[in-house]
């Protein structure tokens, strides 16, 4: 077995050396109706190549977003990813290193956390990032929880325009402690209506931007109102490329905004690994889950990094630990880092400016299409269209013929008959007016 | 005439206020303190209930009211200096002050000779 | 929570002359990095972009950014020069044994990572239709097969993201059965050496947690356990192996005596690369438990992360595991993905945990090491890691004093008496382990034992790696215990860094750059 050092010979003389007659003694303390004599019907090892035969098989059976025209976001976005990045992320030194506990030997790690956080911060116009959570809606979930221990109120209000699978996870994890969480339901722009529904047992109104949708929306005057209630407003941003041109949360008055940092170092990985972004204002970085890291000193003078406010944290607060959310996602935050110290401020900002323009560019193409309109006004990357009919039949006829064209809001909203006709479409700069022409070719036939 | 607890708090009175902390075994447990979490001025609490948390950087420990009535001021200088606990713990490192409901509330308490048996006993 | 502090700034600050400095702060091979922030220009980038045709600004409703930034430019050789310096700055499993007890830092395949790349798999979007994605809901029901035969369970929730997030999964499907049954039960057992996380995740749901003494041999009191069971508790929460690298003997009568009472058994899985392929939970009575596939599996640690905690479930606890799930019929592989589809399958999620399917990038890696061991493998795996610890726990035993008699699973904990009357304690004992160019064990965890080191070397060093540890340990225990203080006091000084102010950095947090101006030279 090539990943096993130890020969039957080494194996014999260590078991001679700590005095057990066979493996066997190893074990005594398992029950004896519990010990496994004869192995499990599994299949017997492989070697390499036989496990690449059988995954690539696995991996052949998918029709991957960079062998088709491809316009899906949702949550998730298609983005050229720099050769450097996949490199340096694979150095050993990074990948096969645990959580940082010794700073001593783990300076890496710690500096790039540092320089992530205060990327973060400074993206969505916030004091303080922490290094990272699981994926953007379970940074969502985290930020419900946050706004209740902060203001002492349990009721959350979500907006319509938030990713449903957001508003399920919220949904799921503030029900737990008691929680109660208020659905508006699915709307392009409902920041007014959510204003009256603001009363002083708020503890925090949720809100995406760009919305599910793709809209883009001013979130001032319902900062404004939240705050006028003694409530917190939470901001998410499922794109986070939208940031390079759009005004930051933090800017509009957020509190604490959470983000899917997929967009930049990572790939689509059919969901996961992703990474969580999460920012606050310093007044309630006691209140924040999750690693941090600080800046110090070591015994000579030197400047160095530490993890820091463990005393948040699960292994010393336990049972009154702000969150119990242990590994993050340190590797995507790497790639991220990564991705966006090579784009810098000029890179980011083309790149957004090229998202955006790009993404007009089909939607005006689209507009024109008999039978299709474009219902998001204002938007970044991503906008809805109606097919003027089932927008899930349409999407699969679209991948029939080689295009990944869009999410039919039906699989988001299934219990919206409205939304049934429509479809969210997403475009990047990896989108080629070849793709366009595709697209639109393959709806003419199918329309 | 300075009390005890066994959640290792003490107590002293002064006129009609009674100051507490955390002894200077607690501090020297904990280890450099970090941080101290005050209760607002004007909460009305009762013997026993947790009212302050003190934190080192591997640590954290709640603190517990040992008397009952209400806050009337807090030591805010132990937030920018919170190394005063352990350089202090039982004079500059006081946490706040109550004003007390039952002036007698300190008499169940232990005394130094007694705190300093059960911290033995600890050990 | 933990009230016990220690040491977190350098005693011996200025105790050591600092060898000669260099002109350039470097030392040799060693390079300090400058942060990003500090090498920046404006207007410099390292990705090429197209030029922006065009467009109709008036489409962005109002919200086109109107502050920089404040991102530092950097051409791709100088990204690529700083994270390598960085990189090197670090310890990692390629480069030596890393005996961090319970966090198994096995070796990382690189086949797994080059099969993880493939874009089959790495270019395929969660919510692409369906049809097009087959050969990835296959490889999810893949890996679901391989977990359930080897755990012995009949389900498995795939959704977790770590073994924290697993353990909410399964104490949620928990909270869930009882509702079902409704019962209101509020408390959760757990032994005081549990995990942080253990207590943390039953507070999340609600519950209140009840520490449950450990005997003197290290593992759960029965007779304790079974005096706080109640009407009132909804689950056990059990770490098997436990944290002291124990197999708890008792571990059926436990859960006997949970379902006794109605409540059900959670079993932290964190050690299970112990017992993988020689005992299935499922046999013990386990309801649920999550698999750290970055522990067992060897998916990468990655510096903290990403993980993945799959959750498998008893009969009793399987209808209510969160969406999304993928089942199985004559058409083929399908995600089950609300609430709603899946009670009109008969079945009651407890709800929805992350936004998408898992982490699909971790199952492959996943996949691959258990295909490339076998089921024979992997029963191999865990009588070699099992038998190095014992290895270790045996020969340590010279000098330094093992917590607890008898064999050990897969880790060795020992507690600091052999230091007794050193003025050395366990912190500074592995602060010398890194000059002598290994990471340390765990510290001071579990907390049951006094100054815990705890050892878990893994199934991957050969014995040459073995002896070359267990020499190094013994040499340090015995200068120790020979009076040589100074050499742990002011340890590590071969290091990148020295030890750092931990107090000064949480006194005063400075969580990012920020204060100074970006460097903007004239080369716009």
């Amino acid at each position: 077995m090539r990943y096993l050092p130890l020969t039957p010979h080494d194996r014999a003389e260590m078991l001679a050396m700590i005095g057990a007659k066979s493996i066997d003694d190893l074990f005594v303390d398992v029950p004896q109706q519990a010990r496994h004599f004869h192995p499990l019907e599994l299949p017997p090892h492989l070697g390499e190549l036989g496990v690449e035969r059988k995954l690539s098989a696995l991996a052949g059976k998918n029709l991957s977003a960079g062998s088709a025209p491809f316009f899906i976001g949702a949550g998730a976005y298609r983005h050229h990813v720099p050769a450097s990045v996949d490199h340096l992320i694979q150095r050993s030194e990074f990948l096969t290193s645990y959580t940082p506990y010794q700073p001593e030997i783990a300076q890496g790690t710690l500096q790039y956390l540092f320089e992530f956080q205060t990327q973060v911060a400074m993206l969505t116009g916030m004091d303080v990032a922490n290094a990272s959570m699981y994926d953007g809606s379970t940074a969502a979930g985290e930020a419900v929880l946050m706004a209740s221990r902060i203001t002492r109120r349990q009721r959350a209000i979500v907006s319509g325009g938030v990713h449903p699978h957001y508003r399920a996870v919220i949904e799921t994890v503030h029900a737990l402690s008691g929680g109660q969480v208020h659905l508006a339901p699915a709307s392009i722009d409902d920041l007014d209506g959510l204003i009256g529904m603001i009363d002083d047992q708020t503890a925090c109104v949720v809100v995406q931007n760009p919305n599910l949708f793709g809209a883009a929306c001013d979130l001032s005057a319902l900062a404004q109102a939240v705050h006028g209630r003694g409530a917190l407003l939470i901001v998410v941003v499922t794109e986070i490329v939208s940031l390079g041109l759009l005004t930051p949360p933090g800017e509009m008055g957020a509190d604490i905004v959470v983000g899917e940092g997929q967009s930049l170092g990572n790939g689509l990985n059919f969901g996961g690994p992703y990474l969580g972004l999460f920012a606050t204002r310093e007044k309630f970085l006691r209140q924040m889950p999750g690693r941090l890291v600080g800046e110090t000193v070591d015994a000579d003078g030197k400047r160095g990094f530490v993890l820091t406010l463990s005393t948040r944290e699960q292994h010393i607060r336990r049972d009154k630990a702000t969150s119990n959310i242990c590994t993050n996602a340190g590797l995507c935050a790497l790639a991220f880092s990564i991705h966006l110290t090579l784009l810098g401020e000029a890179g980011l900002t083309r790149l957004a400016e090229l998202n955006h323009a790009y993404a007009l560019d089909v939607a005006d193409r689209l507009a024109a299409v008999s039978g299709i309109s474009v219902l998001t006004p204002t938007f970044f990357n991503e906008f809805t269209i109606d097919f003027g009919q089932p927008a899930a039949s349409v999407v699969e006829r679209l991948a029939g013929r080689g295009i990944l064209a869009g999410v039919p809001l039906s699989r988001l909203w299934p219990d919206e008959p409205l939304l049934a006709n429509a479809a969210v479409l997403a475009v990047t700069e990896t989108n080629t007016a070849q793709d366009t022409d595709d697209l639109i070719a393959a709806l003419k036939e199918v329309l | 005439m300075t009390k005890y607890t066994k959640d290792h708090e003490w107590v002293r009175l002064d006129g009609p206020l009674a100051s507490f902390g955390i002894t200077d075994f607690a501090q020297g447990q904990l280890g450099d303190v970090v941080f101290v979490e005050l209760p607002e001025i004007g909460r009305r609490i009762a013997a026993g209930d947790q009212i302050a948390v003190v934190e080192s950087v591997k640590a954290a420990s709640d603190v517990y009211a040992p008397v009952g009535g209400e806050v009337v001021e807090i030591n805010s200088a132990l937030v920018d200096a919170p190394d005063m606990v352990n350089a202090s713990a039982e004079g500059d490192g006081w946490f706040a002050k109550i004003k007390l409901d039952n002036p007698s509330a300190l008499d169940g308490l232990m005394d130094k000779a007694a705190y300093d048996a059960f911290v033995g006993s600890q050990s | 929570m933990s009230n016990t502090g220690r040491p977190t700034r350098p005693s011996a600050l200025g105790s050591v002359e600092p060898a000669t400095p260099t002109f350039s702060g470097n030392r040799g091979l060693m390079h300090d990095d400058p942060l990003i922030f500090e090498q920046g220009m404006h207007g410099r980038s390292g990705v090429d972009l197209p030029d922006v045709p065009g467009y109709d600004h008036g489409r962005l409703g109002r919200l086109r950014r109107k502050s920089a930034i404040g991102l530092p430019g950097l051409a791709e050789p100088q990204v690529v020069r700083h994270y390598v310096r960085l990189s090197r700055l670090n310890y990692a499993i390629d480069m030596g044994l890393y005996p961090l007890g319970s966090c198994t830092m096995k070796h990382n395949p690189r086949l797994n990572e080059k099969l993880a790349r493939l874009p089959g798999f790495a270019d395929l979007h969660p919510l692409q239709p369906q049809s097009t994605v087959q050969g990835a809901l296959e490889l999810m029901d893949q890996l679901a097969h391989w977990l359930k035969t080897l755990t012995g369970m009949p389900a498995v929730a795939l959704s977790p993201k770590a073994g924290a997030h697993g353990e909410l999964c399964g104490l949620m499907t928990i909270k869930a059965a009882l509702e079902a049954r409704g019962e209101r039960r509020t408390r959760i057992l757990a032994p005081e050496s549990a995990h942080g996380t253990n207590p943390a995740t039953a507070a999340m749901c609600g519950f209140t947690i009840e520490n449950i003494r450990a005997n003197s041999d290290g593992r759960v009191d029965l007779d304790q356990l079974k005096a706080a069971l109640g009407p009132d508790v909804a689950a056990v929460m059990v770490t098997n192996p436990n944290t002291c690298g124990l197999f708890e003997r008792d571990v059926i009568a436990i859960a006997d005596a949970v379902h006794a009472v109605g409540g059900y058994f959670y079993c932290d899985g964190a050690n299970f690369n112990a017992i993988v392929g020689r005992v299935r939970p499922g046999d013990l009575g386990v309801d649920a438990m999550h698999i750290n596939l970055h522990k067992t599996f060897s998916t990468p640690h990655g510096g903290g992360g990403p993980g993945a905690g799959p959750v498998v479930l008893s009969r009793a606890l399987a209808p209510y595991a969160p969406v999304p799930y993928v089942v199985h019929d004559e058409q083929g592989f399908h995600l089950v993905e609300t609430v709603d589809q899946a009670r009109t399958g008969g079945a009651s999620p407890c709800g929805r945990i992350s936004a998408f399917h898992g982490q699909m990038g971790m199952f492959v890696r996943a996949l691959a090491y258990m295909l490339s061991h076998g089921g024979d493998g992997l029963r191999q795996v865990a009588e070699d890691s099992v038998l190095a610890a014992n290895y270790l726990l045996v020969r340590l035993s010279e000098k330094l004093t093992p917590s607890f008699s008898g064999p050990c699973m897969h880790e060795a904990l020992f507690d600091d008496r052999f230091l007794k009357d050193t003025g050395i304690t366990t912190l500074d004992f592995a602060k010398a382990m890194i000059d002598e160019g290994y990471h340390p064990m765990t510290m001071y965890f579990p907390l049951v034992v006094h100054g815990a080191l705890l050892i878990e070397p893994t199934e991957s060093e050969s014995r040459a790696s073995l002896d070359a540890f267990a020499e190094t340990l013994l040499a340090l225990a015995n200068a120790a215990q020979s009076g040589e203080k100074q050499r742990f006091l002011d340890a590590p000084q071969l290091a990148p860094r020295r030890r750092l102010d931990e107090t000064a950095a949480a006194r005063k947090p400075k969580l990012r750059w920020g204060g100074e101006e970006p460097v903007r030279a004239a080369a716009e």
